[in-house]
Order: structure tokens, then sequence, then C-alpha cells
């Protein structure tokens, strides 16, 4: 299909300003009168809060104010409350937050206030916590335990509290030995299929133990905020993945109407997923404005963002998978103890979905368990749960094909997911997917045949080649769109998508001006502060998007277009059948010369009134987008409709990925010679946002591979990493010059404009292909745990005994 | 770790370095010597950015990146780690980048520092390298531009035409956590030719 605007490249609005430096961000805001906030945090993992005097602070000259968690509503553990108020939970967990002139002056007033502590047992790694005998995170326990109430009432709702969940100390050291622990509890969990049946059909088991570190978000934007109030409403300056998303859980932060709420983002230094919902510290610095009648900037610092910027948790898990003689996978059962942090944060589901999409397996069983750690809070972060599966399960199921004797993209391509697939345990369906179409292009273009037959050693280095596959759930259904033409015949998209340079929020409004086949220059985007009149929106995260937001656009911009035509049709007679446009006029088939401009429709809406002008809208949009629509109403012609589009499941986002790499024998690093990447996801709608997209999720695969982890002190619970040298991120030197990416670019027909995305599986398909090609260079050895460091190799190679196997994490 | 001690550390660190490093700092040191009490330090001091003179109230404690974005609003250079790691506030002194949280502005008396808002020509045209950048699409976030831009201007002054592993080497002090390392990349070697 020839389109006029999908599948090309265009300037973001919001380029020019990055290379200029006139993007700003929330710290480069300023408001006349201004104050600066600085949090008190906890010094250690784990606590109770006896008092706290802070009288010494307020006598300060420049010190206007504390606030407390008494200055808040309470919250109920695990929730991570705005302000501790009893108990602290984590290393740098805000206690208070001071407000002085200068940042100066609030850090010295810090240091004048005394609070009094009582020290509790802490736990840093799940596993002393699981065991008999073990320290709980929380003072209830380890685990959130599902509870059903004790009443005679059959619909009261299960509810779940934090209790202590034990294993016996034999059981986990079955688990630390790689073997499925007995008789043991699980908090959660599901399965479909005869998994004894399907093992029973099995050429091949293989049974493993793996181990995935934590990982901070890294975000180059620490999460800043700067709020006033004025006239009673709110105005928040906030680094955030999304308005939408963000809109209403702010709010009751705040205590507020959403109406009374204004969120300002224009751009975002950065999110990964631990921006896509409101975070404590927005909270703190909201009430805190309010208290003082002043605008207020609470600056995060670089090592505060270690502490509350939220990690991807971490996995101790085994795994027991089956091949039938034809490659076929046949069984999984998966076992997962997630590092939870004081949130207890889980992605166990998305783990397991991962292997069930791209493998296939007949029939499945996760059993898992989050356990409550005194470490950082856990978020989402890029594609969580799959993208640290991918990573471990790459090599484990190269070693089961290479027992059965089958190439190991082969067996990807026997077991890939098509259109008819089922997925997760439902065995839901998905939009479409032609995935092995994309392996098999990946390869061609790899020339992995080719490289197969080359030598593995060459001088003081050992060669690999690796193959890896990504998955996400790439969209969603049933936001709404906004699109508004006014008299001047301007076309104005109005998006609530956040925007962290992914740039897919103007590239979904794309989708509107396809639809009304309107110059790109003629059109505004219309997006970074909800007194904008945004639409309800996803937030830009998920790699969901690109689905989700074509499809609202295409509908928003379908209702104006049907507008156009009726208007025309009100003009010079017939119906709205007889009508069509083209160069932004709509006119008569049959007499071209009965035609309006675009923007003379727009007149005319705006005296129509009605569902014309927006002073009526459907029904069913949400409430943001109707108080959206009643902001505009009456300037001009509005579209606007809620995406009812025709849904089946859920839209794949699969990309396989293909390295060459070099182990150095002597020091045990690594070079990545080649990387190349292929996506099933649909039509590619923007070009150079894909290549950002597959390129930059491959960074983050190199750094997952090899670098990024928490690390804490076992003694005394400190993280070990609270700068970017501590927890490195790949640098341009630890990537290759080029790297190369393509997708199969069939479209999806559940998406109009037929893309889906492909932000978060870019980085699974690229660890798990680091992790197949460094076993191949090492003759078949699983490491299984990522990340695999120059140490660990080195000390594989010497087969000194030091390479751990013992399921430790969060340690070296 | 404590980062208020660390940081107190950091700046003694640099200001003892600055005494026996910069020539700015010894022409500072010399003239404190005769005006002022030992010390001392002249606070309303004048700097060259991006082509004018300022006179700006400079604390002896203040770097560089604090001095620009918070007295005189060139908010375009980033701070994203504050101590040295990522970049992300790299300007030009004379012609060589360097990270202006990691340096006092006390230090830069007397040179030409130009900030990623100085780069634009007198009629408002881009520079090659944000041109370039922007053809290419290099950004993704933004946060980490500034810095990347400045670098690969300075690299481009040095080496007009460097390889991409040239290029990849320039630029390699300079972190993104998008991990738009290829778009940048591409950016420096477009640019690379719109100079030549």
């Amino acid at each position: 299909m020839t389109y006029m605007h999908v599948g090309k490249d265009f300037v973001p609005p919001d380029v020019e300003g990055k290379v200029t430096g006139k993007a700003k961000y929330v710290e480069d805001f300023r408001r006349e009168g201004m104050v600066f906030a600085r949090l008190l945090t906890s010094p250690m993992p784990s606590g109770r809060i006896v008092s706290i005097d802070a009288s010494a602070a307020l006598r300060l000259d420049g010190v206007l104010g504390i606030i407390t968690a008494d200055d808040l509503p309470a919250s109920t553990p695990p929730e991570n409350p705005m302000l501790a108020r009893d108990y602290v939970t984590y290393v740098g967990q805000p206690i208070l937050a001071v407000a002085a002139l200068s940042e100066e002056i609030a850090e010295t007033a810090l240091e004048s206030i005394k609070v009094e502590f009582e020290r509790r047992d802490f736990v840093v790694d799940p596993l002393t916590s699981l065991v008999e005998g073990g320290p709980d995170a929380y003072p209830e326990g380890n685990a959130m335990v599902r509870e059903i109430p004790e009443t005679e009432d059959e619909n009261a709702e299960v509810v779940g509290r934090i209790r202590p969940v034990k294993w016996p100390a034999a059981e986990i050291e079955r688990f630390r030995a790689g073997k499925e622990p007995m008789g043991v509890s699980f908090t959660d969990g599901w399965e479909y299929g005869e998994i004894d049946t399907a093992f029973a059909e099995c050429e091949v088991i293989v049974e493993q133990s793996f181990v995935t570190a934590g990982t901070p978000h890294h975000c180059m934007e620490p999460r800043s905020s700067m709020v006033y109030w004025e006239n009673g409403k709110c105005y928040f300056h906030a680094s955030t993945q999304s308005q939408s998303s963000v809109d209403e859980p702010l709010a009751a932060q705040l205590g507020i109407d959403p109406a009374d709420l204004c969120i300002i983002n224009e751009n975002t230094g950065g999110g990964f997923g631990s921006k896509g919902r409101n975070y404590p510290t927005m909270g703190v610095a909201g009430n805190l404005a309010r208290l003082l009648n002043r605008p207020v900037q609470l600056r995060i610092t670089r090592e505060e963002e270690y502490y509350i910027g939220v990690g991807r948790p971490g996995m101790q898990g085994w795994i027991k998978t089956g091949l039938r003689s034809d490659g076929t996978v046949a069984a999984v059962d998966l076992i997962i103890v997630s590092d939870g942090g004081p949130g207890g944060r889980d992605s166990a589901s998305s783990s397991a979905g991962h292997i069930s999409v791209l493998y296939q397996p007949t029939a499945m069983r996760l059993r898992n368990i989050p356990i409550f750690t005194n470490t950082a809070p856990r978020g989402a972060q890029r594609g969580p749960g799959q993208n640290e599966m991918a990573a471990v399960l790459s090599p484990i199921m190269d070693k089961a094909a290479n027992e059965l004797g089958m190439d190991r993209v082969e067996f990807r391509k026997v077991n890939a997911p098509n259109s008819d697939s089922g997925i997760y345990q439902a065995q839901g369906p998905v939009t479409s997917a032609f995935m092995a179409d994309a392996i098999e292009k990946g390869a061609d273009l790899f020339d992995w045949e080719g490289k197969r037959s080359q030598p593995k050693r060459r001088g003081n280095k050992l060669r690999g080649i690796g193959v890896g596959q990504g998955y996400h759930g790439a969209g969603g259904y049933g936001y709404d769109g906004l699109v508004r033409i006014l008299p001047t015949g301007k076309i104005q998209l109005h998006s609530g998508v956040g925007n962290l340079g992914t740039y897919s929020y103007a590239a979904t409004v794309r989708a509107a001006a396809e639809v009304l086949q309107v110059s790109w220059e003629n059109c505004e985007i219309v997006h970074a502060r909800t007194d904008r009149h945004l639409p309800w929106s996803s937030t830009q995260g998920g790699s969901n998007t690109i689905f989700t937001h074509s499809r609202a656009n295409y509908v928003a911009a379908t209702d104006a277009l049907q507008k156009l035509k009726q208007i025309a049709a009100a003009e010079f007679g017939g119906t709205e059948v007889e009508y069509d446009i083209a160069d932004e006029r709509v006119f008569n088939i049959a007499d071209p010369s009965k035609s309006l401009s675009y923007g003379e429709c727009a007149q005319k809406a705006i005296a129509m009134g009605g569902h014309y002008s927006g002073a009526e809208y459907p029904e069913d949009i949400h409430p943001i987008t109707q108080r959206a629509v009643q902001g505009v109403a009456g300037t001009g012609l509005i579209g606007v409709a809620k995406d009812n589009l025709p849904r089946k499941g859920t839209p794949p986002g699969m990309i396989v990925g293909y390295v060459e790499l070099e182990i150095d024998i002597d020091t045990g690093k690594y070079d990545i010679l080649e990387y190349i990447a292929v996506a099933d996801c649909g039509t590619v709608m923007h070009p150079q946002g894909f290549s950002q997209q597959m390129n930059g999720g491959g960074v983050w695969g190199i750094g997952m591979a090899g670098f990024e982890r928490h690390v804490y002190d076992p003694q005394n619970g400190l993280p070990a990493n609270v700068g970017i040298y501590q927890s490195k991120l790949p640098t341009m030197m630890d990537v290759p010059v080029n790297m190369v990416s393509a997708a199969v670019d069939l479209p999806d027909p559940f998406n109009p404009m037929g893309g889906r995305g492909i932000g978060e599986p870019s980085q699974g398909c690229a660890v798990a292909a680091i992790t197949s090609a460094l076993a191949d260079a090492l003759d078949g050895h699983l490491f299984n745990r990522v990340p695999v460091t120059a140490d660990m190799i080195v000390n594989h190679l010497a087969q000194n005994g030091l390479e751990s196997q013992s399921l430790k994490i969060n340690t070296f | 770790m404590n980062s208020r001690l660390t940081r107190r550390h950091f700046i003694k660190g640099v200001i003892y370095s600055s005494a026996v490093a910069t020539s700015g700092t010894g022409y500072y040191l010399a003239n404190a010597a005769s005006n002022r009490q030992p010390g001392a330090v002249e606070r309303l001091i004048s700097i060259n950015i991006n082509g004018r003179t300022r006179r700006v109230d400079v604390q002896p404690q203040e770097t560089l990146a604090h001095t620009l974005r918070y007295r005189l609003n060139l908010t375009g250079t980033k701070v994203s780690c504050n101590r040295g790691e990522c970049g992300s506030c790299t300007v030009m002194i004379d012609d060589t980048a360097i990270y202006s949280c990691s340096i006092l502005t006390q230090q830069v008396k007397g040179k030409q520092i130009t900030t990623v808002e100085g780069l634009k020509a007198a009629d408002g045209t881009l520079h090659p390298v944000q041109q370039a950048f922007i053809e290419e699409l290099s950004p993704q976030c933004g946060f980490c531009t500034p810095g990347q831009v400045m670098s690969a201007v300075a690299l481009l002054r040095a080496n007009p035409s460097p390889t991409r592993e040239q290029a990849r080497l320039g630029l390699s002090g300079n972190l993104c956590r998008c991990g738009a390392y290829d778009h940048y990349l591409n950016g420096v070697m477009r640019a690379a030719e719109l100079i030549s």
C-alpha cells in the first residue's frame, strides 16, 4: 500500500531543540519565588524511625519548611510511601524534605536534623529470607500471601497480606544446586496443558538453574519535579512517560480533582518504564509546594536515582525443558523466586510468557514467589520479565537443540509462532506473527550457514556465534484520539503520549494526517501540557504506542473525515458518500466544482455546533478526553473517537538477533564483531525511529549481557552501586561500530496502518544472542546468569572452581 | 557512602589540582596575592562565553556547569551525574571538549567557552553537527545530546575527516542511556561531509 506519511521519515518537531539546547526538561524551568527542596533519606536498609528532631533546621536562616509523613496521607505496606512514616525498608528511602531559599541551605539544614532509628534485621538476597529462620524485610513477613477472609460471603474479596513464607533449608540447597525444590510454597503461578504427558514425549530434557541481576534504569535525566499552585490549581513540571497515566494518580497523591492538575512535560530524559506512573517524590514536591504556597523544585541527584529510581527485579530460578525428536518444544516447567525489593515487584509471569510465545511449548507450568528484600524499589524496566528470561534461556535452549543434533536457528524456526499461535496461560491469540520469516531473513543477512563452518579459535581469541529472540506485547486497545481542524485550515493533532525520544508521539499522529491526506507542514502536534487538551492516551512504554495510538488517531481522523463530508453535503446537497477529499478540500465526486476547503468546513462546523464543533461528543470517551473536548469546543471541526476497531488478542512485538563475538582468553573480555537484528513488527511506520529503537535496545542488551547489576554489601545491606561507573552502562566503545537492523515488514491486519511496536524486544534479542554466542565460543558452557563478566569467563577458562554457581544474587 | 562528603572531597581535589594545573588559576592566585587577604577569592569575574564577555558572581567552589545553568540561564548544558561520569555537561573550552561539572568556573577565566547555545551562526544557520544530527535523527530522549554535539564539534575541529572508529573514540566519553550511539556516529560522519 502506498502511503503519504506512513513508512516515511520526517523531522519530529522536538529534534531541533535537542541539538540546540532549547529543549527544556524539568530542571530547566524556573518560577518567580521558587524554592529548593532536598531529601533526608534512610542511611540503613531496615529500621524503625523512633524520633525526628528538626528544630535546629527550622531555625536556620533561609529554611522555609519541612514536610514529613505526618503531612501526607497514610499508606499501607508494601506500597512505596511518599515519605517513610514508621519503618524504613531500603537505603535512600526519603524520610522528609526540607525547603529552603537555596539547595546549599537545604543541605545544611539536613545535616542538623536528628533522626533516631532502631535497627532491624535486613535481607538483600531472597533465598536468605526464604530459608527457615531467615530475616524478613517487613516485620510482618517476606511475601505477599493471598488470604481468603473467614466469612460466609462467597463474593468476599481475596486480599493480599504480608506474611512469612519459608522453605526448609534442604530444599533451598536443592534449589541452589539446580534441582527442583520439593514440597515448598509459592504465591503465584499458572499452567496449561498436561505437563507430565508432554515430558513423556521428549527425546531430550534439559534442567538448569539460573540467576538474573536486578538492574538500575540509569535515566540520564534524574526524576526531578518543579511544582507551583495558582488559583487552586496545581501546575506540575514532571519527568514522566505519559500525561494520561500520571494524571489521576498524581491528583490522588495531592488530594485534588484531576481537572485541577496541569501536568507539563515537554521532554523526558529517559524513563524505560521507571517513569510510567507517578512516583513518590512527585507527591512530596507537590504537597510541599502547597504547604509553603511557593513554587518548589525537588532536584534528584544521580546518587538518589539509584535509591529511588526503581530497578528491574532480579530472578533466581530453575527450568526444565523438553524437546521432541522433531525439535518441537513439548514442555517447560519453570520456578522463579523474584528479588522484589521492598515493593515485591515481580515479572515472573512475563518471563514465562516469553517462553510460551517464542517456543510454543505444548504444556507449560510456572510456579513463582516474589520475596521482599531491603534493596532498591523495583518497577517495570524495558521488556520486564521477557528480556531477562531471554538472556538466560537462549543458551539453555541451545543446549537442548545441540543435544538433539539440531541447528540452533532451525530449532527456533521450527518453534516460531505464527498468526494462529496461542500465547501465555490462556493460549490467547495474536493479531499476526511472521517470526519464522524474521529468523530466516536474519540468518541470510548474517550468513549463519557460512559462519557456522568457520574455526572457533583464532590465536588467543575464542569466536562464537549466537542467535536470540525478544518478545513483548506491543499494543493495546480502547484509547481515544482527538483531531482539530481550525478555520485557518491548520490541522491540530492532539496527543497525550509522553515524549521519551522514541518519537512515536509524532509518528502515530501521522496516521491522522494520512487519513485526512494533509501535508505534514500543515499539521501541528499538540502535546506536552494537559491544559492543551490532550486525549486519554497510553503511557509511552510497553512498546505499545505505535499500535495503540495509530489506531486511536485513525479513528479520530476518520470521525473528522466523516464530518467534513457531512458538512459538504449539508452545503451542496446529497449525502456524505457522494463526497471525497483531495488537496485539503472536500468535494462532490460527480461535480468537483462543489468543494470546500478544510478551513471553510471548520468555520461551518463552529456555526453548526453539536458534535461538529465539539459541543457534543461520544459518550464512550474517557473523562480525560471529555475535558479535552470541552476545552476545544467551538474552535473548529472536532474529530474525536474511542478506538472501537476490531480486536484480536495480543499484538506481538518480536525480534531475532544474531551476534558474532570474540573472547580474549587472557582477559575474559569479549568484543562483539557483528550484530544484526530483524523485527517482526508489521509495517515500519517511521524508519529512523525504528532503527533507533532496534539499535538502542541492542545497546541495552549488551549492557544486560556484560555489565549491569545491583550489588549490595551482604554484611551491612548497603548498595555498592550508586554511580554510573559502579553499574556500568555501555559506552560507544562497548558496542559494534555498525549495528544492522531490518524488518519482515508485513502489515498487521489489526492496525489500519499495519504497525506494531518493537522498543522492548530489541533488548531481549540482543542479550539472548550474546549469551548464545558466549556459550558457543566456550564449547557449550552455561553460565546461567547475567551479567556474564570478564572475571567469570577467566575463572571458567582457568577451571579454578571460582565460578559462581550457587544462585547468589546482589553480590559477587 | 555519603554523597555530601564525597562532593566536598571532590571540590577540594579540584581546587588543589587547579592551583597547579591551569594558567587561569595561576593568574587568579597572583592577583589574589597582591589585592586580597590570603585565601580570599574574587567572586565577580569576567568569563567569555559564546563570544561574549559576561560578568558573573561566582563562588570559589562553583563548577562551570553550575554557573552556566543557574547564573547565566544557559540550560542547554545538562547535568546528569554531576561527577564526571556521563558527559552530558560537555562544553568546549577553547577547542577542547571538557566536562563542565568537573571544572571550576574560577579556572576558566581568560578562556573561550562554547556551549551548545553558541554553535549557531549569526544568521541562525545551524552548525553542521546540529544539522547532521537532525538529518540522522541522532537524539532520542535528548538529555545527553548537547554533550554529544559539543564532543562532535570538538572532534571535527581537531580532525575534520574522522573514520567511524575515530568518531567512536571521540564521543566515547558521552554516555547515552537510550543507546543512540549508532545514530550519533551517523550524525558525526554526515557532519564531516557537510563540513568538507
